[in-house]
């Protein structure tokens, strides 16, 4: 068969072209692989949200209308953030307890802003498996501590929504929020 | 499968045995489209087109599952839900202009597959099985691709749905009641919407169903090749893998720049316009046509301008339009030479090509203006398209001298190689030149 | 039998056509059909340049928020932009306090319901708003506007064949009637109300001249304010709002090509190995 090599055009023959011709068998799968790749990631990346969910990303709430004492629901990235405004006697019990002794240890101070103790802003799902406790509106169970109630699994949460009792493990989260003006606060 | 010479499957890992053992899959594609399957040696580029509608078929349930991931069935949203895809998702003008191009892709191999079934004889026994599966699944594909343009909601996907779903209504007595029901209202709305959407998920899937009916079929006499002459022993052919897989992932290669060519450069290029207007129940579009790949049936559609006694001229077009389909069934019986390729037949040659240029010039009528002088080409066309098949093929198999056959495969290789010379053989012809010391 | 059956039918259908087209050619040349106004008269678009022609082609920043004046302080007024919302402007070049002050001041409201009563309302417009629309219904639009409703713009240019120098034509292509038009086409005479335009496909426009006099627009760039500036800066506008992916499209075009060609290159290589391996083994 040695003579077929003599006669091909292309010189193929030896160690040197065995090589080189395995190298390029692999160099053209490699590359039908990595196109493959490059294909996934759009195919993966067009279920993150779209530009238009992103754009609702950020809400205003207005804090005129909310007495000390009540809270309301509002939404924030389509779940529900509840805005409350303590009285003086709650922002006291939630001070008089021993931060450090709790399941997700963190004061009434470190969960609002500097200056605007009263006004606390929290998500309302429940850190254990994300139903929406009861509390924000009125007349709702709030639990034992005077905060937020969950009812499908029992978690209380404290004047400054924290976790004291119940299967939650985290206080409820507070969102990232700024104040534009004394009366307006920016979510998001 | 096909051939006693055909390689065995013999996984050697003890995972691979085992899995062979329990379920065969490994075994089934190794037989299928692996080193198991002989194909003739001879093959040329034309035999790449198969394999190119099935990556077109893929390209198609890729990017569709994902428009089905954002679009919205219901007349209210479903324009804008694409505007939205295309504008605010993450890649989406991307996965609907591919979804959108990729049908006419498909259409191009497939249409390009079965002129090669025509030109080769493809058709003929022992392959018959194979080309009406084949029929069935370019019937399957017209009615997807018809339900998939409807569901943008433009002008032209409402009224392409209200004059589709009208071809039925020409039927006698029966007709109105089926559009009515097809629509699922008096005219194409939300009920439409819905069905159609949920079938034209459905039936892409159908298709890959079908598909392996077609090449379980093509496995059993095995493929076809540029001579018509059947394989005669191991010399003829090559293992499916590498050797094919290598020249079709070539041909994968060419066909996905062209694809994205016009995915990229010229999306539109193959849209109408108008089905960028939301759709309007109370204003017709200057000019309704389908997409391309029913033009050529659109013109024979609108040729029968003339009532057949008590026939009307709008049923004998809507009769003659699924004729023009039906008539390939028959194809198999209709050329009776026993010749298959069409490189042997001269007579039949010329009227392939005859064939061609008709199909492209009702093509080209179907998607003009239902004006002179453009009804009166399609009806010249369209007669030659129905006498081709029904009258001139039958007769040509009876009448025409064939050239003389080579006596196998391997042979004609070797001729054409003698004649082309040793320098230009390409083997990306299909002709592998045999080795000088074989002959 | 399969035979003679085709026969008779292919015989059926292949006759009827040829005496269809019989019937059909006799019409024809015995009566040819009129020529109509439209036939006559209607043109295609102009050629014009813009900066995104090409397969390369780019929009123009400067030009598309040009347009983008043209089109808030002249066609806004009746015609809407549905599918383009405010925070879309940051792809032609606007920061993110810049929007945010040009939904404000938007001339149109964004309705909505007031919190307190319930009642329908309006406030202004954020930047996640699409554009308001300047009419509640096409009803409204209707009525304000002689019957004729004023088309969304989002997609004009990809909504008309050869779109963006329709548009500009159009914008520019407004004239009397010539007198030989009227000499042909007696009953053809434009009727009260609407505005002869032979870039309009029936050449007859219920939109009256929108871009009248230089300097109808005044620039902030400076740009002289042309008639035939402000046509040709709307349209690059509208051609953005209709596909503003269009650079990131071209762009992952020329990256895919650049990468298919070398695949496929190396594809071929492949194959010819593999093959000449064949011609070894024979």
């Amino acid at each position: 068969m040695a003579s077929v090599e003599h006669t091909d055009s292309q010189g193929l023959a030896g160690e040197d072209g065995v090589r080189r011709r395995d190298f390029i068998n692999i160099a053209a799968v490699s590359f039908a692989g990595v196109g493959a790749v490059a294909v996934v990631i759009p195919l993966v990346d067009q279920m993150n949200p779209s530009a238009d969910v992103l754009a609702l990303a950020s809400t205003e709430v207005d804090l005129t209308a909310i007495q000390p004492g009540q809270a309301i629901k509002t939404t924030f990235r389509a779940q529900p953030l509840f805005v409350r405004h303590l009285t003086e006697k709650e922002i006291a019990e939630a001070d008089k307890v021993d931060a450090g002794g709790l399941r997700d240890p963190q004061t009434l101070a470190e969960r609002t802003v500097d200056g605007k103790k009263q006004w606390l802003v929290t998500m309302g799902v429940c850190t254990h498996l994300g139903c929406v406790p009861l509390g924000a509106g009125e007349g709702e169970n709030k639990g034992e501590f005077g905060g937020y109630f969950c009812p499908c699994h029992g978690s209380h949460y404290d004047t400054a929504a924290r976790i004291r009792k119940g299967p939650a493990p985290k206080n409820l989260e507070v969102p990232k929020f700024a104040f534009t003006s004394d009366t307006a606060i920016l979510v998001g | 499968m096909s051939f006693p010479w055909a390689e065995h499957y013999t996984p050697k890992h003890p995972l691979t045995q085992w899995i062979d053992e329990k379920l065969p899959l490994p075994r089934l594609v190794y037989n299928a489209v692996g080193a198991g399957y002989p194909v003739p040696r001879n093959l040329n580029y034309f035999w790449n087109f198969g394999v190119l509608a099935g990556l077109a078929l893929m390209i198609q349930i890729v990017t569709g599952v994902i428009m089905a991931m954002h679009y919205g069935a219901n007349t209210l949203v479903a324009f804008s839900s694409i505007e939205q895809t295309m504008r605010d998702v993450n890649s989406g003008w991307l996965m609907r202009y591919a979804h959108a191009n990729g049908a006419s892709f498909f259409f191009i191999v497939v249409y390009l597959h079965i002129f090669r079934g025509l030109f080769y004889g493809s058709y003929k026994a022992p392959r018959e099985m194979v080309w009406l599966l084949g029929l069935v699944i370019f019937l399957l594909m017209m009615a997807t691709a018809f339900m998939g343009y409807v569901l943008p909601w433009g002008q032209m996907s409402y009224w392409g749905a209200k004059v589709i779903t009208g071809l039925f209504g020409a039927i006698p007595v029966v007709g109105e009641p089926i559009q009515t029901w097809l629509l699922g209202g008096f005219a194409p709305g939300n009920a439409s919407l819905n069905r159609f959407f949920s079938l034209h998920f459905l039936l892409p899937f159908v298709i890959a169903g079908v598909i392996i009916l077609h090449i379980w079929a093509l496995h059993i006499p095995g493929s076809s090749n540029p001579t018509g002459v059947e394989v005669k022993g191991p010399q003829d052919t090559v293992p499916f893998h590498p050797y094919y897989t290598a020249k079709d992932g070539f041909g994968a290669g060419v066909f996905l720049i062209l694809f994205s060519i016009l995915l990229f450069f010229a999306p539109n290029y193959l849209g109408h316009a108008d089905n960028y207007i939301e759709a309007n129940p109370l204003s017709t579009p200057a000019h309704i046509v389908p997409e391309w790949y029913f033009w050529p049936f659109y013109a024979i559609l609108r040729a029968f301008t003339v009532d057949f006694f008590f026939i009307p001229a709008k049923l004998l077009g809507v009769l003659a339009m699924f004729a023009s389909i039906l008539l390939l069934f028959f194809l198999p019986w209709l050329d009776t030479s026993p010749v298959r390729s069409g490189n042997y037949r001269p007579t039949f040659k010329k009227f392939w090509w005859i064939l061609i240029a008709d199909v492209v010039v009702l093509g080209y009528c179907g998607g003009a203006p239902a004006e002179e002088p453009y009804v009166m080409i399609s009806q010249i066309a369209s007669a030659y398209y129905f006498a081709h098949f029904l009258i001139i093929l039958p007769l040509i198999s009876r009448f025409e001298k064939p050239l003389p056959l080579p006596g196998s495969i391997t042979e004609s290789v070797l001729n054409r190689h003698n004649i082309k010379g040793e320098q230009d053989a390409l083997p990306g012809m299909g002709a592998d030149p045999q080795p000088s010391n074989a002959g | 039998m399969v035979r003679i059956g085709a026969f008779l039918v292919g015989l059926f259908f292949a006759g009827w056509l040829l005496i269809s087209f019989l019937v059909g050619a006799v019409a024809y040349v015995s009566e040819p059909p009129a020529k109509t106004v439209e036939h006559e008269f209607h043109k295609h678009p102009k050629d014009v340049e813009f900066s995104f022609d090409g397969p390369l082609g780019k929009f123009d920043r400067a030009q598309l928020q040009r347009g983008f004046q043209v089109f808030k302080e002249v066609c806004s007024a009746c015609h809407s932009l549905k599918f383009v919302a405010f925070r879309d402007l940051a792809g032609i070049g606007y920061n993110e306090a810049e929007i945010k002050a040009i939904a404000k001041q938007w001339a149109i409201k964004t309705p909505d319901v007031d919190p307190k009563t319930g009642e329908m309302s309006t406030r202004e417009p954020v930047p996640a708003d699409y554009f308001p629309k300047p009419f509640a219904n096409n009803v409204a639009a209707a009525a304000a506007n002689n019957n004729a409703i004023p088309p969304d713009l989002s997609l004009m240019t990809k909504a008309r064949h050869d779109g963006t120098a329709y548009v500009y034509s159009l914008l520019t292509g407004y004239q009397n009637q010539p007198a030989d038009l009227i000499k042909h086409f007696p009953d053809a005479k434009t009727p009260e109300g609407l505005h002869y335009n032979p870039y309009f496909p029936n050449l007859n426009l219920a939109m009256a001249p929108p871009l009248t006099a230089d300097g109808q627009v005044t620039y902030g760039d400076g740009t002289k304010s042309s008639v035939d500036q402000m046509s040709k800066d709307v349209s690059a506008f509208l051609t953005w709002t209709a596909e503003p992916k269009l650079e990131n499209r071209r762009r992952a075009g020329l990256a895919t090509i650049v990468f298919l060609l070398i695949a496929t290159a190396l594809a071929y290589m492949s194959y010819q190995n593999i093959w000449a391996d064949k011609k070894k083994a024979a």
